[in-house]
């Protein structure tokens, strides 16, 4: 018992930077892994990286301009991450491009510039900060920040879910259902009209959460959290509220154990969360229904 | 309903419509026919605002939440984590947009249209475990739901068992006694004869647009089949701008 406790309960209670990191994981688990789940359902899986690439010249912008402040490289990472994807949906609702060749694109050139600026004006030290970030860092102000972005992305992802669903399903009959002209016909205005700003802001989502991620777990692990327990989610339900609940919790679960296992191993909070992620993801792959072990051990048909 | 008037939509200046026009009567049932390619898609998505057009008026005489349209069914992703009743539910957008709660009156609707298809007990089936017939009942659940003026199907009855085409047909039946305007593509000839009082046959232009015995004679099926199916890089520039030039309205 005194061994579970000291395991399990011991670094919370003692520690408040280990409180502080369990109080934003659990926030960001909350709010990341649902849009994973959305990214899943859209084909773009790979997203996640792409934007979390892209906010890299943002947060270097607000690091030279105001030095190591979490605000400023903050709201430099947020507004990096929006002009990219909004330059992405501009030039794929244009040209022929899609919107993966667009981004791709865009982030590209969006990361050189990052890169550039970091390695001007700080050091390699700040990088690999800003890249994998530490959860066991984050102070009272990070804190607020984390808890205001979870908060403020859960209610827009539950003002944004039926749209978000029809436009990922069938996205012809959302434009024409939703697009406007008059009592005559008019000449087109912008393929599907009513139709982007839900990808847009969507989008918008993604990129606050990646922003809040990446003091706690650093840009490229705030994919990890939002992806890897989405993928496994979308293995053990076929219905969208089921793989949202357990994306969250599987989220949940990793961000724990992680921290319980940095701290008593001494590894990268980071990495090690998501490494949780990862375990999970393949033990879904092996025991989710359809899954390995039910591939080995068929079950027998009914007979209608 | 819908008035096209010397409309052309055309793709990298090929057009796929020519200077097109003619009118959908309000309350008419109408079956597009004609060779592949031969802008029956094009015109259901111009009707749509879904293409920018090249030259003409296009006019449609109902609000945009009063029409229809069932595109073919390649445009779905049929591994959504979506079950049946809640795709058929999202019939109520146009009334119930993003955040309007669904009362008893439209679930009962949407039960009842389910029940029209001949699917009541699939309302909780994921649609990735429909066959591409059922998904298309369940598109026309949807449709039922959509409480429509005008109604555009693209091809409506593909991958569809017989008996279901029936029943489908009959849906299409009753639609044109409650006055409503439908648009169908459809590639059955005999069924055109039999259950479209008006028929549109299209090869880019107009060949012939009327009462569907009047269209469907020999001399016009001849002159669509005629059609030259592949673009001409060397077809020098259209100068027809004069409306209605090339429409041979029966």
């Amino acid at each position: 018992m005194d061994a579970l406790y000291t395991t399990l309960i011991a670094p919370f209670a003692e520690f408040a930077f280990m409180r502080r990191a369990l109080v934003a994981t659990m926030a960001l688990s909350l709010s990341a892994a649902p849009l994973g789940v959305f990214l899943t359902l859209r084909r773009m899986s790979l997203l996640g990286d792409a934007l979390s690439h892209a906010i890299l010249p943002g947060v270097a912008v607000g690091f030279m301009l105001f030095g190591l402040s979490l605000t400023a490289m903050a709201v430099g990472g947020v507004v990096a991450g929006m002009l990219v994807a909004a330059l992405a949906g501009v030039i794929s609702r244009s040209t022929a491009l899609k919107e993966d060749a667009s981004l791709a694109a865009v982030y590209l050139v969006a990361l050189a510039l990052g890169v550039m600026l970091i390695s001007q004006h700080g050091t390699q030290l700040d990088l690999l900060h800003i890249l994998f970030g530490s959860a066991l860092g984050v102070d009272a102000q990070g804190l607020y920040l984390v808890a205001a972005v979870s908060s403020a992305s859960v209610l827009a992802l539950a003002a944004l879910y039926r749209g978000l669903v029809l436009e990922s399903f069938d996205p012809v009959f959302l434009s024409a259902v939703s697009q406007r002209h008059g009592a005559l016909g008019r000449r087109w205005r912008g393929a599907g009209n009513g139709v982007w700003i839900w990808q847009q802001s969507f989008l918008m989502l993604v990129v606050i959460n990646l922003v809040a991620g990446f003091q706690t777990l650093g840009t490229l692990m705030a994919v990890g959290l939002m992806m890897l327990p989405a993928v496994s989610s979308r293995l053990w339900h076929a219905s969208l509220p089921a793989q949202l609940a357990n994306a969250c919790l599987q989220a949940m679960l990793s961000s724990v154990c992680g921290l319980l296992l940095s701290y008593h191993f001494d590894t990268a909070s980071g990495p090690t969360i998501i490494g949780c992620a990862g375990v999970l993801y393949f033990a879904s792959l092996l025991a989710a229904p359809g899954g390995w072990l039910t591939q080995i051990f068929p079950r027998l048909h009914k007979t209608a | 309903m819908v008035t096209l008037d010397n409309l052309t939509v055309s793709y990298r200046q090929h057009p796929a419509l020519h200077h097109v026009s003619g009118q959908f009567a309000a309350g008419s049932l109408t079956a597009v026919v004609g060779p592949n390619g031969s802008g029956k898609t094009t015109l259901l998505k111009s009707v749509m605002g879904l293409l920018p057009t090249d030259g003409g008026q296009l006019a449609v005489a109902t609000q945009r939440a009063r029409i229809a349209y069932l595109p073919q069914l390649s445009e779905i992703d049929r591994s959504f984590p979506l079950r049946v009743a809640e795709c058929v539910q999202l019939g109520c957008w146009a009334t119930h947009g993003a955040w309007g709660g669904l009362r008893t009156a439209q679930l009962a609707r949407v039960q009842r249209a389910l029940q029209t298809v001949g699917l009541d007990d699939f309302d909780q089936r994921p649609i990735s475990t429909l066959s591409s017939g059922q998904l298309q009942r369940v598109l026309f659940a949807r449709l039922l739901v959509q409480d429509a003026q005008l109604i555009l199907l693209d091809e409506p009855f593909n991958a569809v068992d017989s008996k279901t085409t029936a029943a489908l047909l009959s849906i299409l039946q009753l639609w044109h006694t409650q006055q409503r305007t439908v648009i169908a593509v459809v590639h059955d000839d005999a069924q055109v004869r039999q259950y479209f009082p008006q028929t549109l046959l299209l090869a880019r232009e107009v060949v012939a647009w009327g009462e569907t015995a009047h269209v469907m004679t020999e001399p016009h099926l001849q002159q669509a089949r005629a059609m030259a199916e592949a673009w001409n890089e060397s077809a020098p520039l259209c100068d027809v701008d004069a409306p209605g030039a090339h429409a041979v309205v029966v």
